[in-house]
This record gives structure tokens, sequence and C-alpha cells, in this order.
């Protein structure tokens, strides 16, 4: 009957579905069709073809193989004729010469270096000798007119790199390098080396079992300190790991963004009363207020750190007023949007008992609005935790520093990995803390789509 | 009357309650004091750590904004050249955030899909799958930037897979979220039919949560501009990285900075309001 009354038309109706159907139809096949052509464009647009050859399968070679294991370097230095064993090559990780690992010996006036997989490399007086099992010995030897290479075939096999002022072998079981002043073998070990105690420590080469009952024995040994304390700052103070300065750096980085986050709550706070249409009478002031919200947020960012660093120069201050500026934005539109929400009975009631402004504003309007703004200032703390290490890697604070600067250096991938973990559990730390606080003050509230 | 069958006088309640609200207050009142001395010590202790303090700092804010603005406005001839010149960076700047809001929301789908509880394809690999979404969501995209940037050399690629990397969780999340919220009873008649796992998420699923997916995905294409043009200043390509070049060059060459900053600008409000205006009918609903 329904249908009748509306004139009800086969015709019509068929039509329309059949229209409907092309339509869909052609959804169905236009999309995937529009986004793999866009994809197709991409992939020139990027050169992604091209970036097989800029890409450097060594680095992501080394990457790999640093997070997880380290080396050790015997270096001979040619001038003072001194043999130094170092791990990673540092200063901070030599081995006294009386207490060398027991793959490197003295032979004389020799120095015999063990590589794994029976390689061994001999420092000799007159030359470097690099025996390879199954193959033979490389000879190398330094003569006034540069380096020369001998190998047991006359040929040079691909894992050998050789000019007239260098040779290198690069080995699986590590890597040999001659130049005119220095001799150098590495060695690769599995793990992170000296991570809790750099070798001037007493308690480097002990066992777990070791460092505890050690750490309940009473008697020191270190006088004057208890084994605990010693270790705490042996550990605290360890000059290869650097673990005071990474934890302050992670510190820093929370604080830019606990600064930041709340420094923007209480700026955009009483700005967005003046935004709010029902609080702000005036046309101007709210047209005003409303577009330096749209200003701060639409200035992004970036450019907010590169302008305030100008001024306040490299640190955590200067990230953290960087993400005040943009989020007071944010803030400011999203606290002036649950203000206009605000259910007016409630500031009626007030209004009846004779409250004033202030009153009405306190017990009307805050109780109302209070979980909006707790939540979204916890989101964006967590969120922000994030952004201030890339803040951090541009203005030069916090982890995101000691990240670039590690990167840059481009030879302690396991601190690399090592500050990858930390700020990992720093932002599931906040994630959890937030949501935490959270759920204690307001009760389960629905995630904004940003954080 | 009342106060005879609640056995208190008047003046007992009244006594309890004021107690209580005074209570609160001391607590709110304590919570405060703590907070504003956090905040406060926080600050000293940022500004301590700080090249420039911040009062000096704070006389100095419009400086920089003021001689860019002095050597726009003098070379105003050459403003339309700069934006020219720096409009293909900008191109690549959308382009890795477009890229990387797709492919990132593809595989958000996929992640979701997996670990909503009823729709998942391996029941019992809900969690790995949740956890998986979490690790993703929380490294910066910075971190993988730097990291790709080393092996695979500057340029957008590395910027693209990092922020492909870290929108694949964030949007995980909200999309498992949205699925949580859909209405069963379609993937189960298509269960009844026979239809294989990724008919009933594709007959079933999508058609009630795409509108709300697409909505999600479009604010994060907004939030994905601004994170490729951060990265193209730490060595990623794009506008970011044209930036960071303008700006080493130091006054008397302001212009193209001034360029960029407006380009960088314009782009993020057009964006934003494109993308806000379309958010707004998707929820309303079509």
């Amino acid at each position: 009957m329904a249908v009748a009354d509306i004139g009800y038309d086969g015709a019509i109706a068929r039509a329309s579905a059949a229209n409907l159907f092309r339509r869909k139809r052609l959804i169905a096949f236009g999309v995937p069709t529009i986004i793999l052509a866009y994809l197709v464009y991409v992939f020139f647009a990027f050169d992604i073809p091209g970036l097989a050859e800029r890409a450097r399968i060594d680095n992501a070679r080394i990457l790999l193989a640093d997070t997880y294991s380290h080396k050790v370097h015997v270096s001979l230095d040619n001038r003072s004729g001194e043999t130094t064993v170092a791990i990673e090559g540092e200063n901070k990780g030599q081995y006294a010469a009386e207490a060398w690992p027991a793959w490197v010996q003295r032979d004389g006036p020799s120095v015999v270096v063990e590589l794994g997989e029976g390689e061994v490399v001999r420092f000799d007086p007159d030359a470097v000798r690099y025996a390879v099992p199954e193959y033979g010995i490389v000879t190398i030897r330094r003569t006034d007119g540069g380096i020369v290479l001998d190998t047991p075939s006359g040929e040079i096999p691909e894992w050998i790199n050789a000019s007239g002022t260098r040779v290198s072998i690069t080995r699986p079981a590590g890597r040999v390098s001659v130049t005119r002043n220095r001799t150098e073998a590495l060695r690769y070990f599995a793990g992170w080396e000296l991570f809790f105690f750099t070798l001037d420590s007493p308690f480097a080469d002990k066992s777990w079992a070791e460092l505890a009952s050690l750490a309940v024995s009473g008697d020191q040994v270190r006088p004057g300190q208890s084994n605990l304390v010693a270790m705490a700052s042996d550990f605290w103070n360890n000059a290869m790991w650097r673990h005071r300065d990474v934890a302050w750096a992670i510190f820093e980085t929370v604080l830019m963004a606990f600064l930041g986050t709340m420094g923007a709550m209480l700026v955009a706070f009483p700005l967005a009363f003046l935004a709010a249409t029902n609080f702000s009478p005036n046309f101007l002031v709210r047209f005003g207020i409303r577009r330096l919200f749209d200003f701060l947020r639409g200035v992004d960012g970036l450019i907010w750190t590169i302008i305030l660093s100008r001024a306040f120069g490299p640190g955590p201050l200067t990230g953290a007023l960087a993400i005040l500026t943009t989020d007071s934005g944010t803030f400011g539109k999203l606290f002036s949007e649950a203000l206009e929400n605000v259910d007016s009975k409630q500031i009626d009631g007030l209004r009846s008992t004779g409250a004033n402004a202030l009153q009405r504003n306190r017990f009307g309007v805050i109780p109302q609005i209070a979980p909006v703004i707790l939540s979204q200032v916890l989101y964006y703390l967590e969120s922000n935790t994030r952004s201030a290490t890339v803040i951090g890697a541009i203005v030069g604070g916090g982890i995101g520093l000691l990240l670039t600067q590690a990167i840059q250096t481009q030879k302690d991938w396991e601190e690399v990995s090592y500050y990858i973990i930390l700020t990992l559990l720093m932002v599931s730390a906040m994630d959890i803390l937030s949501g935490w606080l959270r759920q204690r003050l307001i009760g389960r509230s629905t995630a904004p789509a940003n954080s | 009357m009342a106060n005879a069958t609640l056995g208190a006088p008047v003046a007992d309640i009244k006594a309890g309650y004021t107690a209580m609200v005074q209570r609160k207050r001391i607590y709110s009142g304590i919570v405060l004091i703590v907070f504003v001395a956090m905040l406060a010590a926080g600050f000293d202790l940022a500004d301590e750590r700080n090249a420039g303090g911040f009062w000096d700092g704070l006389r100095h804010v419009f400086d920089f904004p003021t001689e860019l603005v002095k050597e726009a406005i003098e070379k105003a001839p050459a403003l339309p050249g700069n934006l020219a010149k720096y409009f293909p960076a900008l191109i690549e700047t959308i382009n890795i955030a477009a890229v990387s809001t797709l492919l990132g929301a593809m595989l958000a789908i996929l992640l979701s899909l997996l670990s909503t509880r009823g729709l998942a394809r391996w029941p019992r690999l809900i969690a790995v799958f949740r956890r998986m979404m979490d690790v993703m969501r929380a490294l910066p995209e910075v971190v993988i930037a730097l990291v790709l940037i080393f092996v695979l050399g500057g340029g957008p690629v590395p910027a693209m897979i990092a922020i492909t990397f870290h929108t694949a969780g964030a949007l995980g999340k909200l999309f498992s979220e949205v699925n949580e919220n859909a209405d069963l009873k379609p993937v189960e008649g298509l269960t009844s039919v026979g239809a294989s796992w990724l008919q009933r998420m594709w007959l079933g699923v999508m058609p009630q949560v795409a509108p709300n997916y697409l909505s999600y995905a479009l604010l994060r294409f907004e939030i994905n501009v601004r994170a490729s043009a951060i990265l193209g200043f730490v060595g990623a390509g794009g506008i970011g990285s044209e930036l960071r070049i303008a700006i080493s060059w130091g006054a008397g060459r302001y212009d193209a900075a001034a360029a960029i900053f407006i380009l960088l600008f314009l782009t993020i409000v057009v964006i934003d309001q494109t993308s806000s205006h379309f958010r707004n009918k998707l929820v309303r609903g079509f």
C-alpha cells in the first residue's frame, strides 16, 4: 500500500537499481585502479628501482652484526711498535698489557691473534701473516714504496681489498686491516661487552653468581665502600655505555613532554573560555582567539622548533616550549569545543541559588569539562613523549640527541640499539602511566584518534 | 520526621559532610601543590640545562621571525620563483605522507582484524598481534628513519617506511576499536553459507566499518604530513630537508626559508580544513 502511495513504478525502480549497481561496479574497480596507479607513480617518483644501487648493504650488515655482538681490536702502532688490545678499540675498554685475553699471545717479538675458525694472524716484525685454512698464508709487507700483498695463488680473492696504501681483509671470523701506520685485527664476540662494568672496575670479569656473593659478603673490594654501593657506582659511571648520561637523556625527554603538555594546558585553558560561543559574547574576541589557535596549530611543530631554538639555544627548555606552543593551539580548540558542549542546566541551577560568575564556573562548568580536559591532556602526554624524541633530535636535547650522535658517528651500533630499546620502554611506560591515571581519575573513556 | 527515621540529627550529617568536603579540599590542595611544584622544578631544571636562558631568550623570540619577514618583504619579487622552486619538494613531502597513510592503513586493517575478538583468523594469536601494534605505535618515527637513512641513504624511502610502520600501529589500534563495535550477524550469516575468512571480512565487516576507517585514515594523513616534514629535517627527503639547507645559509638568504614556511603553513591549513570537512561528512553518515 505504501508503495502504491508514492506512485510505485517497476520500471523506475529497476532503472535506479541498475544505476546503483553501475555505480558500485565503478567504485569497486575504480578505487583499486586509482590506488594502484598512484602507487606506480610513487614507485618511480621515489626512484625505488634506483634504491638497490644506493642502498648500502654492507652498512646494514655492520649494523646488524653490531647490535648483537661486539668486536675486540688488536692494534699495532707501527711508529711506537706497541700492541694494544681493546674492546671496540676504545681507551676505556683497553686490556692491561699483562691481562690480555687468551686468544692474543706474544711470541717473542711477534703477536699471534687467533680469529677463530682456525684463522690466525701473526704480527711479525717484517710482515703481517694471515693464515686461512684451505687457502694458505696471505702475507702483507710494508715497504718504502707502499704496502705489498702476497697471496698463495697470486690472485686477489674477493674478500681482500688492496691498494698501494691499504690492505683490508674481511672474513666471517674477523677483519684485518694494514696501513702505513697501523695494523689492526678485529675479532667478533656475541653480546654487549662491558655493559655493566668497564675493565677498570674490580667487578668486570665476575660471573653473576660471584657478583651476588660479593654483594652480600662483608669484605669490601673497595675499602670504605660497601660492595653493593661500589657496584652501583661502577655501573652508573660506566664510561663506555654512559648509563648516567643516558638516564639523564631519557629523563630530559620525559621532562620536555611533561612541561610542554602541562604548560600548553595552562595557556589554553583560560583562552578557551574566550573562544567558546557561550562564554564569550564578543564576536571579535572570539574570532581573534580562534584564529590564534588555528595559527599556532597550522605553523606546525617543526617551524616552532626552528624559530624557538634560534632564541633559546639547544636544550630541553626549547623542546618543551616548542611542544607548548603547538599544543596550546590544539588544546585551545579542543577545550573550547568542550566548553560549547557544556550542559547549561547545571549553570542555570547554580544561578537560581544566587551563585556569582566565578562560583557558577567553578561548580557548574569545571566538573563537566574536567574529564574531557584530563583525558586529552593525558593522551597528549604520551604522544608528546614521542614528539619530544624527534624534537630532541632537532634542538639537541634528550634521547633524540644521543640517538643522532650515535648514528652519525657510525661505529657504536650496539649503543643505538640500546637507545632504541630504552626509547621503546620510555614510550610504553608513559603509555601505561597515562592509561592508568585516566582510569583512576575519570574511568574508561574513548581515545582521541591522534594519540 | 525524616530525621527520626534516619536516626541522626541534621547537625551530625552536616558536620560529617563538612568534614568530608574539607578532607577532599585538602587532598585536592596537596595534589595541586605537588603538581605546581613539579612544574616549577621541571621548568627550573630545563632552564638550567638549556644553552640559552628562558628570560634572555624571551627577549629574542621575535628576532628571527622579524628578520625573516623583513627579508621576505625586501625580496618580495623573488617569492613566486621561490615558491615554484620548492613546490616539487612539497609534493614529495605530501607523497610520503599519502603513501605511508595508504600502506599503513592497509597493514592496519589486516592487523586490526587479526587482533579483534570474534573476527580474528587465529584467535590464539590475538595477543601477539596486539603487542606487535603496541610496539609499532610506541617506536618514534625518527628512530626508524635515522637507522634506515644510514642503510638506504637519504631520500623519501626511509621516511616512507618509518611513517608507514608507525601508522600501521596507531591506526591498527583505532581500527580494532571500530571492529569491536561491528555487528557480528553478517559475519555469522556469511559463515553459514561457507564463506572463507577473507570473504567474511570483505563482505561482512568492511561495509560496516569503512566510513570510520576512512575518517581515522584522513586524520592520520594530516598527522603524517607534519611528520614527513619533520623527518625531512633530520635527513629524509622532501620540504624538510630543503628547509634545513635554506636555514643553514643564514642571514641574507632567508627569502628561501620564508617561501618554505609559507608553503608548509598553507599546505597544513588546507589539508586540515579539507580533511576535517570530509571527516565530518563521513561521521555524520552518507
